[in-house]
C-alpha cells in the first residue's frame, strides 16, 4: 500500500486547508466560554462573533442571521422540524426524492411527507412540485446541489413557488458552496444548511442560516445559545476555522472552478474510451457542480472499482450510504431510474481545487484498467 | 476474516511471512443484525468491527465483501431443501465449498490476488490436505469437500499451532479477539435452534413415527425435527415392548414418517457415498484408510472402494448414528483423499 494517497474523496470530507487549521489553532489556544463576562471570555466571544461575521458576509446574509451548530446534520433537522411545526395548519412538508439523509429522515419524524421526483438528470420537476405545494403546506426543503451526483436544483424557483404558497423554503447547501455558491438573500430561502468541512475546515462546524425574522423551535434542550435554536456552548475555534475557509474560497472561486472544470475533463477523456460508461447528472456546466463525477460502469460492481483504485492509492467513494462495511445501492441513482445493478455499479469522484497533476495523473492512468479489470472479475467472459 | 481468533492470527502469520495482505470480511445477510448473538454469531456487525480493529492493528487493507445472494442461494436454501428431503446437511462444509474457497477466491484472483487465507486448522504441503496439528481443533473435515485447484490457491497458517499457542499469540499482539470465546452455532440460527428455524422455514408437516415393520407409535410435526441417531424428544406415549429405549433409525421424506427401533439396528459396517470430490489425486478402485463422518468425530478404519460417482466405505467396526446427506470424509493417513455425500449407511 502506497502511503501518498490521492485523494477524490471531497464530497464526502475536504482535506483541512492550511487558512482553517490555522485560525482554529489561535483560536483554540485562548481559554474562556464565549457565554462567559470576564475579559478572557470576551475576547472569545469576539473571535465568534468575527467568525459569524465573516460568514455571513461571504454566503449574502446577515450576522443574526448565521446559528452556529456542530453538524449539517443537525441544522437539517433543526430547519425540518423546527421549521415544520410552526403553523398547525400547515403540517405539511414536501421534499425532493434525492435529499441527503440529513433531511430524508430528519421527516421520518413528520406525518404528511410528500417527495418531489427527480428526472433522469436529478433534476427537480417543477409541475409535480407545483402539484404538491398546496395550502396544507408549511416546508419544502429542496439541496441545492447533490452529493452523489452533483445536479444543481432551481432553489431560487422553488423558494418562490413555496412562498407563493404561504410555505417556508429550506435548502440543504452543503455541497453547494463552491458552485453555484450561495447568496442567502439573493437566493430567496428561508434556511439554508452549510458545513464547514466540505471545503477545508475541521469536522465538526456547521450553520443553519435562519431569516432574522424567524425562530425555530429548538431540538434539544439547555442554555439557549445562538438565539436559542442550538443549546451548547458554540467554539469560537471550528468557527473561525470555517469562516476562514470560506473567505479563502470566496477570493478564489474563479480559479477554483476552472481548475475543476480542468480536472473533470481530465478524468472524462480518460473514460472515454471505454464502453458502457455513463456520466450521472446533467453535463451543462450552470447545472452542474464540476467538482463531483458520478459515472456508472455497467458490468462492473462498483465494490470492486473502489477496491482496485483504493489498492493502487486512490481514495474515492460510491458516495451512497454505507452500512456495516458495505455500499449500498445509491437511492440517488434509484431515484434518477437507474436500475439497481447500475446503481451497484456507480462511483462517485469528487476533488477539490488543491488536487494536484500527480494525483489526476494517477487517477486517469489507473481508472480505466480498474474498471476493465472489475468488469472481468464480475463477468470472467468478458 | 471472521471477527475471531483464529482468521486474526491467520492474518498476522501471513503479514508476518511477507505477503501482501488485505483483509476480507464476509457479509453473509443483507441485514447484519440478524445474524447476530453476542460472541458467538460469526456473521454480525460486532464480529465485522473486531475483524476490522485487528486489521488497523496489522496495518492492512480490510473490506466487507458482500455474499448474502450467494449465502442465500447456495447455503440457506440448501440446508432447508436437504432437510426437506429428509437428509442432514452441514453448512459450515456447503460455505467453505461454494463461497469461502470459491467465491471468495474466484473474485479475489480476479483482483489481482493469488490465494485466500483462513483461520482453518488443517495443514497443506505438496502431497495434499492434513489434518492439523491440534486434533482438538483439526478442521480437515469441514475442508474435505474442497477440490485439489481449490486447495492450490489456499493457505492455512495456523495448521501447525495449537489453539491455546494462537490465543497467547493473539493476546501477544494485543488483538481485543484475544479472549473471544469460539462460535460453535450454524451463523444463521444465531440462538442454535435449529428445529424453530426450519420450522418457520419449512412449516409442520405432521405425519406418523412408526416402527421398523411400519406399526404406527405415535405422531411427529415435521421429519425435519429429526435426524438419524436421536433418542430424546420422540414423545412417544407408551414404552417399546421389550422396554428399551427406541432411536431413529432413518427419515422417509416421501412417506413424511420417522422410523424408530432398538439401538443395535442403528449400527452401520457399510456406508455409500455419492458425488465424491478429490482433495488430490482421484483414487479409484479398492483402498485401505480411514473415513470420518462428522466434523469432530473419530476416523475409523475401512475398505473403501470408488467407482465413478459412487463411493462405499466398509467399516472394521460398526458405528452409528450416521445420516444422509452428512459427508464422508476419506483419509489415508492424516492425508484427506476426498469426500463424498452419504447416501444411505446398512449393516
Amino acid at each position: 500500500m502506497t502511503t501518498q494517497r490521492a485523494y477524490f474523496d471531497h464530497a464526502a470530507t475536504a482535506p483541512l486547508l492550511p487558512a482553517a487549521r490555522d485560525a482554529w489553532l489561535a483560536a483554540t489556544e485562548r481559554a474562556g466560554n464565549p457565554g462567559g463576562l470576564h475579559t478572557s471570555s470576551r475576547r472569545v466571544k469576539s473571535l465568534l462573533e468575527d467568525a459569524r461575521e465573516s460568514v455571513a458576509a461571504d454566503l449574502g446574509a446577515h450576522p443574526t442571521e448565521v446559528v452556529f451548530t456542530f453538524t449539517a446534520t443537525e441544522a437539517d433537522s433543526l430547519a425540518v422540524l423546527g421549521g415544520s411545526r410552526l403553523d398547525p395548519a400547515r403540517p405539511g412538508v414536501v421534499i425532493s426524492a434525492i435529499e441527503h439523509p440529513g433531511v430524508a429522515k430528519a421527516v421520518d419524524h413528520l406525518d404528511d411527507v410528500r417527495i418531489a421526483p427527480v428526472d433522469a438528470e436529478g433534476l427537480m420537476d417543477r409541475a409535480a412540485l407545483a402539484d404538491l405545494v398546496d395550502d396544507t403546506v408549511g416546508l419544502v426543503s429542496v439541496q441545492l446541489v447533490n452529493g452523489e451526483v452533483g445536479t444543481i436544483q432551481p432553489v431560487a424557483g422553488v423558494a418562490e413557488l413555496a412562498h407563493a404558497r404561504g410555505a417556508l423554503a429550506h435548502t440543504d447547501a452543503v455541497q453547494a458552496l463552491v458552485a453555484p455558491g450561495l447568496d442567502f438573500a439573493g437566493l430567496g430561502v428561508d434556511m439554508a444548511t452549510v458545513a464547514g468541512h466540505k471545503i477545508g475546515a475541521p469536522i465538526g462546524i456547521g450553520a443553519l442560516l435562519v431569516r432574522r425574522e424567524l425562530t425555530l423551535k429548538p431540538l434539544g434542550t439547555g442554555a439557549g445559545q445562538e438565539r436559542g435554536m442550538a443549546s451548547g456552548t458554540p467554539s469560537a475555534a471550528l468557527a473561525s476555522a470555517f469562516a476562514a475557509a470560506l473567505a479563502h474560497l470566496s477570493s478564489t472561486r474563479e480559479q477554483q472552478l476552472g481548475r475543476l472544470r480542468e480536472v473533470r475533463g481530465r478524468i472524462l477523456g480518460s473514460v472515454a474510451q471505454l464502453a458502457d460508461v455513463r456520466v450521472n447528472g446533467p453535463q451543462e456546466d450552470g447545472l452542474q457542480m464540476p467538482g463531483i463525477l458520478n459515472l456508472t460502469f455497467s458490468g462492473a460492481r462498483a465494490d470492486d472499482v473502489l477496491f482496485l483504485l483504493d489498492q493502487a492509492g486512490i481514495d474515492a467513494s460510491a458516495g451512497s450510504a454505507c452500512r456495516a462495511g458495505l455500499h449500498q445501492p445509491s437511492d440517488v441513482l434509484l431515484a434518477m431510474g437507474r436500475s439497481v445493478e447500475d446503481a451497484s455499479s456507480s462511483v462517485r469522484l469528487s476533488f477539490g481545487a488543491e488536487v494536484t497533476d500527480a494525483e489526476v495523473d494517477l487517477l486517469v492512468a489507473t481508472l480505466p484498467g480498474a474498471v476493465e479489470q472489475a468488469r472481468r472479475a464480475h463477468d470472467p467472459a468478458r | 476474516m471472521s471477527g475471531g481468533v483464529d482468521s486474526a492470527v491467520a492474518a498476522a502469520r501471513m503479514v508476518a511471512a511477507g505477503h501482501q495482505v488485505v483483509g476480507v470480511h464476509l457479509a453473509l445477510s443483507k441485514n447484519p443484525e440478524s445474524f447476530r448473538s453476542g460472541a458467538r454469531g460469526c456473521c454480525s456487525l460486532e464480529d465485522s468491527h473486531d475483524a476490522r480493529r485487528v486489521a488497523d492493528k496489522l496495518g492492512i487493507p480490510f473490506y466487507v465483501w458482500d455474499f448474502s445472494d450467494r449465502f442465500r442461494a447456495d447455503v440457506v436454501d440448501d440446508f432447508l431443501a436437504e432437510y426437506q428431503a429428509g437428509r442432514t446437511p452441514n453448512p459450515c462444509l456447503r460455505c467453505n465449498e461454494k463461497i469461502k474457497f470459491a467465491a471468495v477466491l474466484e473474485r479475489g484472483l480476479a483482483l489481482g490476488f493469488d490465494a485466500v487465507a483462513t483461520g482453518h486448522y488443517a495443514q497443506l504441503d505438496a502431497e495434499g490436505l492434513h489434518r492439523a496439528v491440534d486434533p482438538a481443533k483439526d478442521q480437515s473435515y469441514v475442508l474435505g469437500t474442497l477440490h485439489a485447484d481449490q486447495l492450490q490457491r489456499c493457505l492455512f497458517p495456523l495448521g501447525d499451532s495449537v489453539k491455546t499457542d494462537v490465543r497467547a499469540e493473539a493476546a501477544a499482539l494485543g488483538f481485543g479477539v484475544a479472549k473471544k470465546p469460539d462460535s460453535h452455532d450454524i451463523c444463521f440460527i444465531p440462538d442454535g435452534d435449529t428445529a424453530g428455524f426450519l420450522d418457520r422455514h419449512l412449516g409442520a408437516r405432521p405425519g406418523e413415527i412408526v416402527d421398523a415393520d411400519g406399526t404406527p407409535l405415535g405422531e411427529h410435526g415435521g421429519t425435519h425435527r429429526y435426524t438419524v441417531g436421536q433418542r430424546k424428544g420422540l414423545h412417544l406415549g407408551r414404552p417399546a415392548a421389550d422396554g428399551r429405549p427406541r432411536y431413529v433409525l432413518s427419515i422417509e421424506p416421501v412417506a413424511n414418517t420417522v422410523v424408530v427401533g432398538p439401538k443395535e439396528r442403528l449400527s452401520v459396517t457399510r456406508i455409500e457415498g455419492i458425488r465424491p470430490t478429490w482433495a488430490g489425486p482421484e483414487r479409484e478402485g479398492q483402498w485401505r484408510g480411514h473415513v470420518q463422518v462428522r466434523a469432530h468425530g473419530e476416523a475409523m478404519p475401512a475398505l473403501v472402494e470408488t467407482n465413478g460417482d459412487h463411493l462405499v466405505a466398509q467399516l472394521d467396526e460398526p458405528c452409528t448414528g450416521i445420516a444422509p446427506g452428512q459427508a464422508i470424509v476419506t483419509y489415508d493417513g492424516d492425508r484427506v483423499v476426498g469426500s463424498a455425500t452419504i447416501a444411505r449407511a446398512s449393516r
